[in-house]
């Protein structure tokens, strides 16, 4: 199995490390050239504004989000999920907008609102999660399958072929978030 | 600081990696940043270079030029304080700074102790010029390292220098055999855990990071490929001819910072570097303050 991580900037070797220890080989993405023969991409952590500005600048845009749409198992964590998002409540900026839900970034404050929970995950049960200034989910439309929620808040979606995350499953060591993201591939 | 806030704190800084991050003066220039692509912003009333020029004490910034920095952009923002003033990082803590750095830069307000960073939330990154320092900053409470470079010069020959003997003395306790760490220890000055922590993984136990000295895309990209894992610049941006698109290339060779063609282009027509000063001419070694 080949998965692509986007490399541009950001946590994207912790998603490597993950992937490696499953058994995939992991391509990272930081140019156009580097996006052939995918059968998953990964979309880390980061600042999602340098990621979105670098997916454009490095010409690697158009062809993601084709990729994307055409169907390519994606898993997005915090900034890929901002990159993911068709709407963000608190900025008129988009990234692919594959994903019909709205996101608010940012949407815990600034450092000291981080923090780090463990809660239920569909299909799985309870995980840990991190959250670090993170994004949380307003709106969904009615067929995006809700996978996690904190505090009233949706933080875990799946819609076809793409799941979106508000926290860091590649921080803690349960890979039970990687192996489903892995079994749906 | 729990253990929980560490891990935060040092997540935050994983997140950072792969990017730039930006000394900046007013909110004008943050947003520059911010849309050249800065990963974060470091407010501050005077860059590096000016600091050198001014002379004096130069202290931690007036809160309010802070917050209207953290008001003007979406990405995290850092500030700094003097070496061992922990009233100020606790000022910079109340505004709810992301990161603070405790940096050589400023006058250092204690020449003995550090700043206490485990008796913080806020996360702090530290300047070390080997892995004794690092480790020590690492002890007391810090969740990422810096190189200390030499500030304000527009100089890398000190940064380089610091990245290679962190690397070679990684490199070395990785090499060593298990009954020879505590002595390691001893020598460094640090626990012995953290020192057992390296031998295992090859690495410090929280992100490193280049700064002092970069100036150009090329500076970045050497950093980067002597195994930095993100870049700081501070002076070389807004002290050159164009800081906007020098910004611009700076990040684009930090993401693909072994693609020399790439690079090529990015260096062509950025305008006037910084002007810089060499080790030898300048009167006030930074790098020196904090051991």
């Amino acid at each position: 199995m080949r998965i692509g991580v986007l490399a541009v900037q950001g946590a994207f070797i912790e998603h490597e490390k993950v992937m490696q220890s499953l058994g995939c080989d992991c391509v990272e993405l930081r140019q156009k050239s580097d996006i052939v023969s995918l059968d998953g991409l990964i979309l880390p952590g980061g600042e999602s504004t340098v990621q979105n500005k670098l997916l454009h600048e490095l010409d690697m845009f158009d062809a993601l989000k084709d990729m994307i749409k055409g169907g390519v198992r994606t898993l997005a964590t915090c900034a890929g999920l901002i990159l993911l998002a068709e709407k963000i409540s608190n900025d008129e900026k988009r990234a692919f907008a594959t994903l019909p839900v709205t996101v608010k970034r940012n949407a815990y404050g600034r450092q000291l609102g981080s923090f780090r929970t463990r809660s239920d995950f569909k299909g799985i049960g309870d995980v840990d999660m991190t959250f670090i200034r993170a994004p949380y989910i307003e709106k969904v439309s009615a067929d995006v399958k809700i996978l996690s929620v904190v505090d009233q808040k949706i933080v875990g979606v799946e819609y076809k072929n793409q799941i979106g995350l508000s926290f860091h499953p590649e921080l803690d060591k349960d890979d039970s978030i990687h192996r489903y993201f892995l079994n749906h591939t | 600081m729990s253990n929980e806030q560490y891990s935060l704190n040092k997540g935050l800084a994983q997140m950072l990696k792969g990017g730039v991050i930006m000394d900046v003066t007013t909110p004008e220039q943050a947003r520059i940043a911010e849309k050249a692509g800065a990963c974060a912003v470091m407010a501050l009333e005077r860059i590096p270079a000016d600091i050198r020029a001014a002379g004096g004490v130069s202290r931690m910034s007036d809160p309010k030029m802070i917050k209207s920095i953290q008001n003007a952009v979406s990405i995290p923002v850092m500030a700094k304080c003097r070496i061992g003033h922990f009233a100020e990082a606790q000022i910079l803590e109340a505004i709810e700074i992301d990161y603070i750095d405790e940096s050589e830069v400023l006058s250092p307000a204690d020449d003995v102790y550090h700043i206490n960073k485990r008796d913080f939330k806020v996360p702090f990154v530290c300047g070390a010029r080997d892995l004794g320092e690092a480790l020590r900053r690492i002890n007391e409470g810090a969740s990422m390292i810096r190189t200390k470079g030499e500030p304000g010069t527009g100089d890398i020959v000190q940064a380089v220098r610091h990245m290679r003997k962190m690397n070679a003395e990684i490199a070395k306790v990785s090499a060593l055999r298990e009954d020879e760490l505590f002595e390691e220890a001893k020598r460094l000055q640090v626990p012995y855990e953290l020192v057992k922590y390296v031998h295992e993984n090859k690495k410090l136990p929280v992100v490193n990071f280049a700064a002092g000295g970069v100036a150009t895309p090329a500076d970045a990209a050497l950093m980067m490929q002597l195994g930095a894992e993100g870049v700081f610049v501070g002076s070389g941006i807004f002290k050159s001819g164009d800081p906007e698109k020098r910004a611009n290339a700076i990040v684009k060779a930090v993401t693909n910072y072994t693609d020399a063609k790439l690079i090529a282009e990015l260096s062509e027509d950025l305008g006037e570097a910084m002007v810089g000063i060499n080790e030898n001419e300048i009167k006030l070694i930074m790098e020196e303050r904090g051991q």
